[in-house]
This record gives C-alpha cells, structure tokens and sequence, in this order.
C-alpha cells in the first residue's frame, strides 16, 4: 500500500493581529471556534472551525469523517442480500429510502420484474419514511432556533411511524423491509387500518406545526433571509433535495426519473423562490402534505398479488414450501448458503430521498458479491455548501443555516 | 469504436466532433451511456460537456480498484443535466504505477469533497485539487481501504 506524504491538518491559519501601531487603531480580533464535533446543533458528530471576527463568520470549515465506518469497504464482503442491512445504517433517518435505491440497483442488474404490490408497498413505505424523517427535522430544528413544544409534537406522531414499520419489519429504525427481489414478509394483517388511521388524522397534525410556526414573528426573524444561497452555486456544489427546490428549481426524480411505479401517483412537487432558511421549512411542510397524498393513494389502490418476484434464485421459498418441495429447499439451501450471482455489469440507480439526490454505483463481477458499491449521499453533496451558505453571516444564523440543510452525518461519512 | 447504438445520442456524437482525441470507447448498457475517456483529456471533456451539453450537476466521483489487472485504478463520474433529464458515465483509466489525474474541481467546485475521498479511500492523487487531505480517515492513517490488496480483518504488524 502506498504511503503518501499527508499535510498535517491544516487548522485556518486566522490572521495574527498585528501590534497595534498607536494604541488608539482599532485592533483586528479574530477569533478561531470549534463548533463541535459534540455540539447538538450538529445532529451527530460535524465539527465546523469557524473563523469569526467578532459575531460576524469570515470563513467556515466543516470538518466530516467522525462516523466513517467504512461501509462502502464492508459492502464487497458481504453477499447481495446481506448488503441490505448495511443500507439501513447509512442514513439512519432514512433507512427504507436506502434499502429501496441499493435493491431497484441490484434488480436492474439482475433485470428482476418485481410485481405491483410490492411496488406500491415500497412508494406507501418510502413515503412513511419521508415524513418520518422530516418530522425528526421540524422538530429538530425548531429547538435549534429556540422553539422547544415542536419537537415534542413531532416526536408524537414520528412514533406513530415507527410503530407502522415495527408492524411491518418488527424493526423501529433498521427496516430492512425491501429485499432483493420485494418485500421481506407480506405485509402485516390489519396494516390497512393502522395507515388509514394515522393518515387520517397527520394532516391536522400539519396544519399544527404549521399554527405554532408559520406566522411565529420570532420563527420567521430567525429563519426569514438566513442562509440564502444561489441556485446556480447550490448546483455547482452538489446541493440536492429540498434546498433546490426552495431556491425554486422543481426538480424531483420521482417525477423526472420515475421509479418503482412513482408515475402512477398524482402528485406536486412544491417549490418556493426565495432560497432561504424560511422557504425550505415551508417546502418540507409542503412535501409532507404531497407525501400524505400518496400515501393515500396507496392505501386506495392498492394491488393485490405477490410481494416477491418471481425469481426461485433471488428469492427465498415460503416456509411451508421449503417443508414439502425438494426443488424449492435446494434453492433455499442455495441462497442462505452462497447467495445469488449477479451478472457482471455496472449501475447507477438514483432516487429521491427526503433529503436529496441518493445514488447507488453497482458493479457486479459475476459472483455473489458486489465488487463495487459507492454510495452518493445527499448530506455529504450538501454539506459541501456550508462554508459558502454561513461566510458574512452571524454566529446565530448558522445553526439556522446548517439546521436547515437537514443532513444526517452517517449519510455524509458512511 | 464507438458502436453505432452510442452514436444515436447527440452527446456522444457531440465529443467525438469537439474532442474526439479524448474518446476512448464506451458502451451502452441497462439504459446506461458509458464513456471512456483518456485520462489526460477529462478537464477539457468535462468543461465540453458542462458548458456546450449543459451537464451542470456533477452527480458523484468514485473510484473503482481493478487489482491485479492493468491499469489498475477506474475513476468514475456520474454527470447529470437536469434541462435534458439525462445522466452520463464517464471513465478514466489509471496505472497503479503513479495513480494521478487532473482535477476538475475548475469545473465543478462540487468535485472538492468527492476527490478528495478518493484519494482519501484509493490514493488517487488528483493534480491543481485546492486541498487534496484526507476527508474521512485521520490524517496519520496508513494506507487505502478501498483498495482491493486491503484487508477487511486482522490486526496491524
């Protein structure tokens, strides 16, 4: 392995100050602050070096890497379908929003059909997951900027989805409800009217949120003309997600690059001009009344049929088969016991998650295992804009700033 | 070279005119358009492509490790033009000898992060980068765990 000569880190090197020439000039006063790695505002470990000349931020550096675990490494020896449960982990408010991007990748690959139920259980759940994972952000983020009963409120209602995906997986956080090849199990008896229930009632619990912040003078001072960024830069750095479209770019790949039967659902893609903090808490606001939507169209039309594709290599047996078919317990011994081979070739599969633009590189060697797994995840393209977003802002605007990026540091270090 | 399938997509067709020294091959597969362009020429094909075909997302910039095969090293990149809703592959070729190539953080400062995990996970150096450190591992790390010849298990010596 080769061993490269790596500059030492290199902290900002803030300006000495200069001896005062007469004591009555005023005396340049730079300060260097290490915001984090352990700080709240962070959500998780971010560390942000900022250069500050009095409350003013004349440079800002983030500094990532404090959660790299080294899934991408970890997907190249593990097979296919045990890859799953690593996608959980990297976006851990997002799970069913990764396990949905690495399986349609593998299935294209494998040029799998997977059949309409599954389909429409994977938007139904997807979406679950996008309120989920936007309710973690209001409240979050509104007890950043300093208003606390939000949070609470949304933490109501998120347990409410992880009791829908602990009906569904037994699992709270880590799913792994989407496999190659469908779902893991048939969806729960009685599911129907747990959404029903839920959905019924989460749009007044919007209109809520909405009471307590959307004409809040002390919400909108704080978050109102903060953070702003230009579209052209946002694209240029590798922005995706809700941040574009607050800066009135309506782009969304479930609409532009439809999948798993996203063009079957009548929905809006909201967008706002103004590109600051206060547009992309309005935009996620929006989103969660789109996804509500779907999500109620999902339950109305449901298909009925399979869950799993029919595909005895990929997919294991049902049980009761396995018991009494000999074909169907040699494929089951197959597949726990060496998994499925994956015809050689390479795929970028790319979805909407709450949060952006996620991607999934694929390259199959031919064997059980990926030879090549890359993740693009949004918080990582994000993240880049940080130091752009907060330079000539106060202190105080960029918990607003950074808040309002809604970036999960295991998606950015993996 | 380029299959006549390839040749049916204006952007294709397009680079071949403008700079056709840098196309090396390409493949079209899974509705998928890959290109293989000569490492020396990637600044000059990205600028092409950004300007005159208007791929103005860089989507991501990845590596993968062909070891033991010559070249070894592929760098990837995933190019997007949201006005055409069109994606693009891009690929280089690196020998393990002197892995280098040229930046394209001039074209896209979004390159920044993505480079530098790069070198941080292959030792892919990248020439005229702003600020080529590591980004997820310490800077006192040895070596490169995303390369093939990397052990998953076992302890250092």
């Amino acid at each position: 392995m080769g061993d490269h000569d790596i500059p030492g880190l290199t902290a900002i090197e803030a300006e000495a100050p200069e001896p005062p020439s007469d004591s009555t000039a005023p005396r340049p006063r730079r300060m260097l602050l290490n915001m984090g790695p352990q700080h709240p505002s962070t959500h998780g470990v971010l560390r942000l070096q900022l250069e500050l000349d009095g409350e003013n931020i004349v440079s800002a550096q983030p500094d990532i890497g404090y959660l790299h675990t080294g899934i991408e490494k970890e997907f190249e020896v593990k097979n296919y379908q045990q890859d799953v449960t690593l996608t959980d982990r990297i976006d851990y408010l997002a799970p069913l929003s990764n396990n949905l991007c690495y399986c349609l990748a593998v299935e294209k690959l494998l040029g799998l059909e997977i059949p309409p139920m599954a389909q429409w259980q994977r938007v139904l759940l997807t979406e679950l997951t996008r309120l989920n994972s936007h309710l973690v952000w209001l409240g979050t983020h509104a007890i950043d900027i300093g208003a606390m009963s939000v949070f609470l409120y949304c933490f109501r209602e998120r347990e409410d989805i992880l009791r829908i995906f602990e009906m569904y997986s037994s699992q709270r956080m880590m799913t792994s409800y989407f496999r190659i090849g469908g779902l893991a199990l048939e969806p729960p008896r009685g599911w129907q009217k747990r959404i029903k229930d839920f959905i019924d009632v989460f749009p007044s619990r919007v209109d809520e949120y909405e009471e307590l912040l959307t004409n809040n003078r002390i919400w909108i001072n704080r978050t109102r003309g903060v953070g702003i960024l230009p579209l052209e830069d946002m694209l240029d750095l590798g922005v995706t997600g809700p941040m574009l479209r607050a800066a009135g770019l309506s782009w969304d790949t479930r609409k532009t690059e439809p999948y798993s039967s996203y063009e079957k659902f009548d929905f809006e893609i909201p967008t706002r001009s103004e590109t600051d903090v206060y547009a992309r808490y309005l935009v996620r606001i929006e989103e969660m009344r789109q996804s509500t939507r779907i999500i109620t169209q999902a339950l109305e039309g449901m298909p009925s049929g399979r869950w799993t594709a029919d595909a005895p290599h990929v997919v294991l047996p049902d049980r009761e088969k396995m018991k009494t078919q000999m074909e169907a317990l040699i494929y089951h011994f197959k597949i726990v016991t060496e998994g499925f081979n994956v015809p050689a070739g390479e795929v970028y599969q790319v979805i909407e998650s709450p949060r952006g633009e996620v991607g999934y590189y694929v390259v199959s060697d031919g064997t059980a295992k990926p030879y090549r797994v890359h993740v693009r995840g949004p918080s990582f393209g994000n993240l880049q804009a940080v130091p752009e977003m907060v330079q000539g802002t106060l202190i105080a605007d960029v918990i607003a700033g950074i808040g309002s990026m809604d970036f999960v540091l295991g998606d950015a270090d993996r | 070279m380029i299959s006549d399938e390839l040749n049916s997509f204006p952007v294709v067709t397009g680079l071949e005119i403008a700079i056709p020294s840098a196309l090396r091959g390409g493949k079209y597969d899974r509705q998928e358009v890959t290109l293989e362009i000569a490492p020396e020429g990637i600044v000059d094909v990205c600028l092409y492509l950004k300007i005159q075909q208007k791929f103005v997302r860089l989507s991501t910039v990845t590596a993968v490790d062909w070891y033991p095969e010559e070249p070894r090293f592929e760098v990837v990149y995933h190019l997007h033009c949201i006005e055409r809703n069109e994606r693009l592959r891009l690929k280089c070729r690196l020998s393990s000898q002197n892995p280098e190539i040229d930046s394209v953080t001039s074209v896209w400062r979004g390159a920044n992060w993505y480079e530098r995990e790069v070198f941080d996970l292959f030792g892919i150096r990248f020439r005229n980068h702003p600020d080529l450190r590591r980004i997820m591992l310490p800077d006192d790390w040895q070596g490169h765990p995303l390369r093939k010849d990397y052990p998953v298990t076992g302890s250092r010596v």
